[in-house]
């Protein structure tokens, strides 16, 4: 295994990782005829926008964009969201957990119940509102161990659920998103990047992001060994202290359980250095809705989650 | 203060990327040999070492077990076994690998057969004790056959056997004299723990006498994909970009033929021949959102514009005049059956190479492959799970190479029309 003439160039792993995401992209474009892009303003969605421009530019996006919105996302990530949206020039679709409660369709446990889980019937319904064949969305196999196993193109029956048993063998590049009426399939053009990879990314693409993705100042209480943001949905609890810290995010969801981390990091090089030496998991540290079983992910995932 | 001066990568050379594959069963230490790079690496962050101390304390387990870290799904924990191919990361600055980790039973050759397909080295596991099995043939002709170009037989558990030098000897004359018969031509040995860490990342003190590279030596060292071999520019194409309705009237004659390179490279100049209408053409410009390149290498997605105007849509493809590939309605292969649904004689079904769709008849099954004896054996069906030499007849013309040559356009599915899943793998010959 010498190393043999090395005239040709080789892809650096950032190159590599696009030109799958773009050929993913455009395999979705060749076989779907209706597909989606679920954008919602957070990291990895703003570099699949990024990648869905290098695959179809100068052209228009073969898709719109859907956000499946909780209602209780933070301002600056919806207003970043419709901002982006307007200058790609693209059709951005929002539809809301709030409309599913007020239909009926989710029921709520509890009024301060997170609605993270609740997006999935939202999104069904969207699916089946737009006859959508194919919702492509910012996965990545890194996340959650439930995810490790996910295909690129991940087929869900017509109750838009996952069942890990009856997956599609996928091989080479060669990806199968034929469904029948009713069915779906969900596209993860992002799969094999890591939370180190899309930080990467963004640097080298020079990605604009939501303001609290880099350090800030917010009131949070501590709670369960993690910071909690200190909002209109989830104040203080009777006892708890309110405390101002430099915070970021490191994923944005649902305001209710997306919690920030202490940082300084004011750019995006900042925070790659942070993450580089990071003892946490992305979803460890941030997702409190991730922490409730090993399974949880799973159990979503069954029930038509991304 | 600038993004340059707090980026370190800037100075490293980036090796970009290796996709391997290990296999061999839970008994072999796979898993442990899969948590041990990860956790050697330092891709393993505190919380979740801390839930995996915490299921092996619950298991009544004294060590950490970090076989637990590729242990994926709720239904596999309950079993105990990996039924499906997972996928895993880690960096080691200089270069992103991304692990296929098979299972190793019998009857998940298609889980094997999957991960196979994408990986560009295979690390082979043999539990020191045992030595070569059926199996170790088994995974080292599926790896052969999905063309990995390098194999890596990885003698672990070496502490078991006091790390004794004529073990690892002997196994590896044992492989030896059955991979040479089956054409395998690359194939290294090294002897390791991963249950200690000796020759993972570090070399340990416990085996002197092995002078060779450490495993991650091994992974750091091996030659990228498509580096190795002249190569013939293919190009799918995917989809083609007519921005008519562009409120830029430049645009309007803007035909851009967008694809990924499968093999070897195309220059700006170059003169290509459009598959299958035969028609030629040059390279006028190589595009990426609005930048312009002078050359395109395989794996690289892009849209290439051509000087004159070809009526070219997906399915079609590009090459280099003068270097066409096979163009035709009958295919030699070897299948690999991945349904639970036989395969059956009289049906049609769809198969799908590169971008390219055609609905597809058996023709002949010349023999099945008994993958523990490596026998040919006649067969008038084929079941889950079964290798086998084909020939399938096709309505539309494919445009193909021989897969030991470029895996991009040798390689095939098969698609069962009335389901919709993937039933079979193709590799042409």
């Amino acid at each position: 295994m010498s190393i043999a003439k090395l005239a040709r160039v080789t892809l650096s792993h950032l190159d590599w990782l696009e030109s799958e995401a773009i050929h993913i992209m455009r395999e979705v474009a060749g076989q779907c005829g209706n597909p989606v892009l679920l954008f919602s303003g957070g990291k990895d969605s703003i570099c699949m926008l990024r990648v869905a421009e290098k695959a179809f530019r100068p052209g228009r996006f073969p898709f719109p964009l859907l956000h499946i919105d909780t209602g209780h996302n933070y301002r600056e990530v919806t207003d970043f969201r419709d901002r982006r949206a307007a200058e790609l020039g693209e059709r951005l679709i929002v539809r809301s957990v709030e409309d599913s409660m007020a239909r009926g369709t989710v029921v709520l446990k509890s009024a301060d119940e997170p609605r993270n889980k609740h997006q999935s019937v939202t999104l069904l319904e969207a699916i089946e509102e737009f006859g959508f064949d194919a919702c492509i969305g910012g996965a990545r196999r890194d996340e959650e161990k439930a995810r490790a196993k996910e295909r690129i193109f991940s087929f869900r029956d017509e109750f838009g659920q996952w069942d890990p048993k009856n997956q599609r063998p996928e091989l080479w590049d060669l990806y199968n998103a034929r469904s029948f009426k009713g069915e779906n399939i969900r596209v993860f053009p992002i799969s094999n990047w890591t939370e180190i990879d899309v930080w990467q990314y963004i640097e080298r693409e020079k990605l604009a992001l939501p303001s609290i993705y880099f350090a800030h100042r917010r009131p949070i209480v501590r709670r369960g060994g993690g910071l909690l943001p200190v909002t209109e949905v989830t104040p203080a609890r009777p006892g708890e202290a309110v405390e101002t810290l430099q915070v970021r995010f490191r994923t944005v969801g649902d305001i209710t359980c997306t919690a920030p981390v202490e940082s300084d990091a004011e750019d995006v090089a900042s925070i790659i250095a942070e993450t580089a030496v990071t003892t946490i998991t992305e979803r460890g540290a941030t997702r409190l809705d991730d922490q409730t079983s090993e399974a949880s992910m799973e159990q979503r995932k069954k029930e038509g989650y991304f | 203060m600038s993004a340059i001066e707090k980026l370190p990568a800037e100075d490293i050379p980036d090796n970009g990327l290796l996709r391997f594959l290990t296999c061999g069963s839970v008994d072999d230490g796979k898993s442990t040999l899969i948590g041990r790079l990860l956790y050697d690496s330092k891709t393993i962050l505190a919380d979740t070492l801390h839930a995996i101390q915490r299921s092996s304390a619950r298991r009544g387990l004294d060590i950490v077990d970090l076989s637990l870290l590729t242990d994926g799904l709720q239904a596999e924990r309950e079993q105990g076994i990996t039924i499906d191919v997972a996928y895993r990361y880690f960096t080691t600055g200089t270069r992103k690998y991304i692990i296929a980790d098979a299972p190793g039973h019998e009857q998940y050759t298609r889980n094997m057969v999957t991960a196979a397909s994408t990986a560009d080295l295979a690390i082979i596991l043999i539990d020191a004790r045992k030595g070569v099995l059926t199996q170790t043939r088994r995974h080292s002709y599926v790896a052969h056959l999905l063309g990995i170009p390098h194999i890596v037989v990885a003698v672990n558990k070496m502490d078991l056997v006091d790390y004794a030098q004529e073990t690892f000897d002997r196994i590896r004359s044992d492989y030896l004299a059955f991979a040479n018969g089956l054409g395998i031509a690359d194939v290294r040995f090294i002897p390791l723990s991963a249950l200690h860490g000796d020759m993972i990342v570090e070399r340990g003190e416990r085996l002197p006498w092995y002078d060779g590279p450490t495993l991650f030596e091994m992974l750091e060292g091996a030659p990228a994909i498509h580096s190795e071999h002249d190569e013939k520019f293919r190009f799918p194409v995917q989809y083609v970009c007519r921005p008519q309705d562009s409120a830029n009237p430049e645009l309007h004659d803007y035909r851009g033929f967008m694809g990924r390179v499968e093999s070897g490279e195309v220059h700006v100049g170059d003169r290509v021949t459009v598959l299958p209408s035969g028609l030629e053409s040059r390279v006028r410009d190589i595009q990426v959102l609005g930048e312009s390149l002078p050359r395109a290498v395989a794996e690289q997605s892009v849209s290439i514009l051509l000087e004159d105007e070809i009526d070219i849509s997906r399915g079609d493809m590009i090459v280099r005049s003068g270097e066409l590939p096979q163009v035709g309605k009958n295919i030699d292969a070897m299948l690999c059956w991945l349904s639970e649904s036989p395969l059956d004689p009289r049906r049609k079904y769809l198969l799908r190479h590169t971008t390219r769709d055609s609905k597809a008849m058996l023709a002949a099954i010349a023999f099945r492959v008994d993958i523990n004896s490596m026998q040919q054996q006649p067969a008038e069906r084929l079941l889950m799970n079964d290798i086998a030499r084909v020939s399938f007849r096709l309505a539309q013309p494919i445009f193909a190479d021989p897969y030991n040559e470029s895996r991009g356009t040798g390689a095939f599915i098969i698609i069962d029309e009335s389901t919709n899943n993937t039933v079979a793998a193709g590799m042409i010959l």
